[in-house]
């Protein structure tokens, strides 16, 4: 059977500067895996490179077998952005955000058909939303927000999800709504990749983790890459965790 | 009584003149297909991209002037071609795009500034510069008509995808639908709005005109569809009331519709109910009573 994402000794360089160095990851089908690491570990650059944003000067990337193009022109790529990257003044409703999860499924007008108003409503019951349907995106709280954006990857029927620091800005009890919808995705079969520089969440989401500095430091069983001689290498000596983002 | 029939005949003395009939058809079309358009112009922040097609059409024109042309045909190419050079330019050089977009519109106003002073004299400057709604002729409004029907037809075609692009261009990636193809057709649509707002309000106003009626819808709703409907209101009210006040005041037609537009939005900067500055401050003014000092 194919690996949901697999990732091959590759290399991503902005210019002079070596952003990813020899990575190589392999995730079978309904794993969730956490993608751990200091700001600029090379998390997002990852997460760009497995979506076919940034360019990889060399090595290898497959999604459930095929390549990065593929694989989003059969919409089994979904993507979750960071908050900083969305405008949450733009005029579009909670249901319009779900709804263009579904654009890869209609014709080239996008004009919504019934299967189409099915998968929105479903997608908004799960991670419910349903009543907040009509608020404009910017009028929820962080994580409703963040829910409607995982929502529009459920109605996409993404089968490989890409989430870019979903926990950030987000209250605990939103926090544990949001690990819970993610578990049942993961039972369900999709396979998630998830970047944080928190790491409180990652035994209660993840099966696997991967712990990033340019490199790959660790990767496997939460536990064992949560290892203090581990995280020292990724975060630095303890005296200077103080410093680093994740320890907040 | 007297000032009933005094405003009536407002409006209906200079609708006797077919010269004033064809000026409002063409600024109450220019006017609704650009505020169409600037409602994504608003969302993207393409206001200087709208300035640089805009300024960049002008050796176009002179250029379709000199060779018998219809003036739209040589300022699409001039306006499409400035589009893509900044694009180029932008891409392989290390100069910011606001710069580069500054460099290349001014570079081509000025060669059309210098290609000007070598044509004939039936061209006139200060047309092309200020617009000359009152004395278009049958053959602009033929081009206008024309080219106004397509970019409403292509953006009702497109509108979900051209909204995708503006909210979330990484997620039209993720779905395999090209993002930069998107910008091109937008960039595309301005370079052809342009072309059709020219005539009306000319090449330095043009830009209000794909920025002003969005800004002002964005303002008052948080609803797409709302904006698209109030920023096309803006733009026919600005229309007849450049029109009807230049006629009896004497004064430039373009200059009095931008005027009116920028009125609307300076209403809509102070009074909107959700967004608008005195809304808000009254809110504040509000919060603060109610919350105890310590």
């Amino acid at each position: 059977m194919n690996a949901a994402i697999e990732v091959t000794d590759t290399t991503v360089r902005y210019g002079d500067v070596l952003a990813l160095d020899n990575v190589s990851l392999s995730l079978p089908p309904g794993r969730v895996c956490g993608l751990l690491g200091t700001n600029g570990s090379g998390k997002s650059t990852l997460l760009k490179t497995v979506l076919g944003l940034v360019p990889a000067d060399h090595g290898r990337i497959r999604i459930l077998g095929h390549t990065s193009t593929q694989a989003r022109r059969k919409g089994l790529l979904g993507y979750v952005p960071q908050s900083e990257q969305v405008d949450w003044a733009f005029p579009v409703r909670v249901r319009d955000v779900v709804m263009m999860g579904r654009y890869g499924h209609m014709s080239a007008r996008r004009r919504p058909r019934p299967a189409d108003h099915q998968a929105l409503a479903h997608a908004l019951e799960r991670t419910h939303l349903s009543d907040l349907a009509d608020r404009q995106i910017g009028a929820l709280s962080g994580g409703q927000r963040k829910r409607a954006f995982i929502a529009r990857a459920i109605a996409q029927n993404a089968r490989v999800l890409l989430l870019d620091e979903p926990f950030a800005g987000v209250d605990k009890r939103s926090e544990d709504h949001i690990i819970e919808l993610l578990r049942q995705l993961g039972t369900e079969g999709h396979t998630l990749l998830v970047s944080t520089h928190d790491l409180a969440q990652v035994p209660a989401l993840c099966d696997q983790a991967l712990l990033l500095q340019r490199r790959v430091i660790a990767h496997g069983h939460p536990a064992h890459v949560l290892h203090p001689d581990n995280l020292t290498q990724a975060f630095g000596t303890p005296t200077d965790q103080e410093d680093r983002a994740w320890t907040r | 009584m007297d000032t009933l029939t005094s405003a009536t005949e407002w409006f209906t003395t200079p609708w006797s003149f077919a010269f004033i009939q064809r000026a409002l058809l063409v600024s109450v079309v220019a006017g609704v297909v650009c505020a169409v358009l600037s409602c994504w112009m608003t969302l993207i922040g393409w206001s200087l991209m709208g300035d640089a097609v805009s300024h960049a059409v002008l050796p176009g024109v002179v250029l379709s002037y000199m060779f018998g042309l219809p003036f739209a045909a040589g300022a699409l190419v001039f306006g499409a071609g400035s589009v893509a050079l900044i694009g180029v330019v932008n891409r392989t050089s290390r100069v910011k795009e606001d710069a580069v977009i500054g460099v290349v519109f001014t570079a081509m106003f000025a060669l059309g500034l210098v290609l000007i002073s070598r044509v004939p004299s039936q061209t006139d400057l200060g047309h092309i510069l200020f617009g000359n709604v009152l004395g278009v002729s049958d053959t602009d409004i033929r081009q206008i008509l024309l080219l106004g029907a397509a970019v409403l037809l292509v953006i009702w075609y497109k509108h979900r995808d051209l909204t995708l692009y503006a909210f979330d261009p990484v997620h039209a990636h993720a779905l395999g639908i090209n993002p930069r193809l998107l910008e091109t057709l937008l960039l595309g649509l301005l370079s052809v709005t342009v072309v059709v707002a020219l005539q009306a309000v000319g090449i330095i106003l043009v830009v209000a005109m794909v920025i002003i009626p969005g800004a002002t819808a964005y303002l008052l709703t948080d609803r797409f569809e709302r904006m698209l409907l109030i920023s096309s209101a803006v733009a026919v009210l600005a229309a007849l009331t450049g029109v009807f006040t230049s006629f009896h005041l004497n004064v430039s037609t373009g200059g009095t519709i931008v005027l009116t537009q920028a009125t609307a939005f300076a209403l809509a900067y102070l009074f909107s109910p959700r967004h608008g500055v005195l809304w808000k401050s009254r809110i504040a003014r509000r919060l603060r009573a109610h919350t105890p000092t310590h």
